[in-house]
């Protein structure tokens, strides 16, 4: 049905064909996502807002239908900072100053070509999956680098040279945690590592089970990778010193983007990675509950970004000293421990995780 | 497509040593660095490529910029100095320029052309087959950078470490065990009858 409906432009198009057709792949995906962006800043504040017994956003409506009251809230706060003034502020390196949002925005979005939304559904299948995204992820950090030095402000350039210096620190513990789902499922390769995480225990067969300590370090390190509360000194009011301080309109707009989109980014691999991304929590035999289906990965990936938004509603902010102690003299070591512990694990026969 | 690479990756190399801002220099590094990734992609290196994303972009290059940027590096005070470090320079970009026409012109002084590797199997995992040869035929060597690396994280830490006299360091463990005796004093007092008046 398919094939024979993209035989005519294929034709048409010959050996320009791939590339299109490549480029239609990548915006089916970055569409929905821009959506689910949006509307992801409109749960937030209701959630928030549901925590703290207040409504929340609730005006902003289409075509004045009362019912959908906050829905186009989303969309009037990008209209609202799309029409906003650039303030480019003087001295500040203007091609350098520019690029920033886009180099923090890039890398979040280039990590979803090897994210498998179901064993088939993947933009590039490809072998080192793991590798390339802890690589685009550690790219994320030059946004954050070139805002906070090309704004030519000291407050800009501490708050860079602090987020940066944040970002880099988990990275460590993240990739660790990484090491720890490689080893246990025996691939690098993303769809390869749902299939480890498939048995006939339903949500006891993932990894998120025998990875526990990495599976929460994997999550917090997330969450202090994208900036977000408890770890927001970028944006702390007591604090202020962020590396976007002199951003405004649409270029403010683009961080916050990428930080949305990064969360969203974090919950999918968390997913995949320890909660069996696709796959059903219950027994095979429920019918279509049993069944697995993009819906897991996507009710998962809901769950743990709602996680995300309790936690900012929850606690208060870490103090600089503590992020960088919690970083480098909890977490890292923590994680060494597991994998020494899983590898010494898996020789065993307690290790009942096997394919 | 190698000859896009290629090209960006010529420039963005002449650029880090033409750029008069260091701190662009060290970012045309970062784009010679991608560029010369994809290359190796391309040359079915893909470990290797994601590999020098992963270490030299996302990690060394990060600490380059911290410091590049911190530092105030005066241009003029820089060029004071050539002349001084130009008979050195020229030995280097002697030696270096007569490598790489070694390399270049191999068949030219008998080198045998090797010949194209055959096309690996399906199913072949650069990443695996590295793996495999880091930890059994190489584990010797392996660890021993490894070590080395320790040590040299070791020292650079134990050089640079020093304990403020009179700093305010707080431990947070103390903090965290810190319990409401030992900061409040609940203190029962009478109270005021109100009949001054």
């Amino acid at each position: 049905m398919l094939d024979s409906l993209l035989a005519y432009p294929q034709a048409l198009l010959g050996p320009l064909w791939p590339v299109v057709w490549t480029l239609v792949k990548i915006m089916l995906i970055v569409a929905p996502l821009m959506l689910a962006v949006a509307y992801l800043t409109l749960w937030e504040r209701k959630l928030i807002g549901f925590m703290q017994i207040r409504i929340g956003p609730n005006r902003v409506t289409f075509f004045g239908i009362r019912w959908l009251g906050g829905w186009a809230q989303p969309i009037a706060d990008g209209l609202k900072l799309l029409v906003k003034e650039v303030v480019i502020p003087t001295g500040a390196n203007k091609f350098l100053f520019v690029l920033a949002p886009i180099m923090a925005i890039a890398p979040a979005l280039a990590a979803w070509a090897v994210v498998p939304f179901s064993p088939e559904l993947v933009l590039a299948n490809i072998d080192a999956g793991l590798l390339y995204l802890m690589a685009m992820t550690s790219l994320g950090v030059y946004g954050i680098i070139i805002a906070g030095w090309a704004s030519n402000s000291k407050y800009a350039f501490l708050g860079g040279l602090r987020s940066a210096a944040q970002i880099v620190s988990y990275e460590i513990a993240m990739g660790f945690s990484l090491v720890g789902v490689l080893m246990a499922a025996q691939s690098l390769n993303l769809a390869e590592i749902v299939k480890a995480q498939q048995s006939g225990a339903g949500l006891f067969g993932w990894f998120w089970l025998p990875l526990f300590p990495l599976f929460l370090t994997y999550l917090i390190s997330g969450i202090a990778e994208t900036n977000r509360a408890p770890f927001d000194v970028a944006e702390g009011e007591s604090e202020i010193v962020g590396f976007h301080v002199e951003y405004s309109g649409m270029t403010f707009a683009v961080f916050s983007l990428a930080e949305y989109a990064a969360m969203i980014l974090i919950s999918a691999l968390t997913s995949i990675m320890f909660l069996g991304g696709w796959l059903s929590p219950f027994p095979a035999s429920w019918g279509i509950l049993g069944a697995s289906s993009f819906g897991w990965l996507i009710l998962k990936m809901f769950v743990v970004v709602s996680l995300f938004l309790w936690f900012r509603a929850t606690f208060p902010r870490y103090r600089y000293d503590q992020i960088m102690r919690l970083g480098w003299k909890v977490f890292i070591p923590v994680t060494l421990v597991w994998i020494v512990v899983l590898g010494a694990w898996m020789q065993t026969p307690l290790w009942i995780w096997w394919k | 497509m190698f000859w896009f690479f290629a090209a960006i990756l010529v420039f963005a190399s002449l650029r880090v040593i033409t750029a008069r801002n260091p701190v662009h220099a060290a970012l045309f590094l970062v784009l010679a660095f991608c560029t010369s990734a994809g290359i190796w992609i391309q040359l079915e290196a893909e470990f290797l490529g994601i590999v020098l994303v992963l270490v030299y972009v996302g990690a060394v290059m990060v600490l380059f910029l911290f410091v590049v940027m911190m530092l105030d590096i005066n241009l003029t005070r820089l060029r004071e100095g050539f002349w001084g470090y130009f008979p050195v320079g020229a030995v280097v970009a002697l030696l270096l320029v007569t490598e790489m026409a070694l390399v270049l012109a191999g068949p030219y002084f008998g080198l045998t052309e090797a010949p194209p590797p055959p096309p690996s199997p399906a199913g072949y995992s650069n990443t695996k087959e590295l793996g495999r040869l880091l930890y059994t035929d190489y584990v010797y060597p392996f660890e021993l950078a490894a070590v080395i690396l320790l040590v040299a994280i070791v020292a650079a830490i134990a050089l640079t470490l020093r304990r403020r006299k009179h700093g305010k360091r707080m431990d947070p463990a103390q903090q965290i065990r810190v319990r409401r005796e030992d900061r409040v004093r609940m203190v029962s007092m009478p109270a005021d009858k109100g009949d001054q008046a």
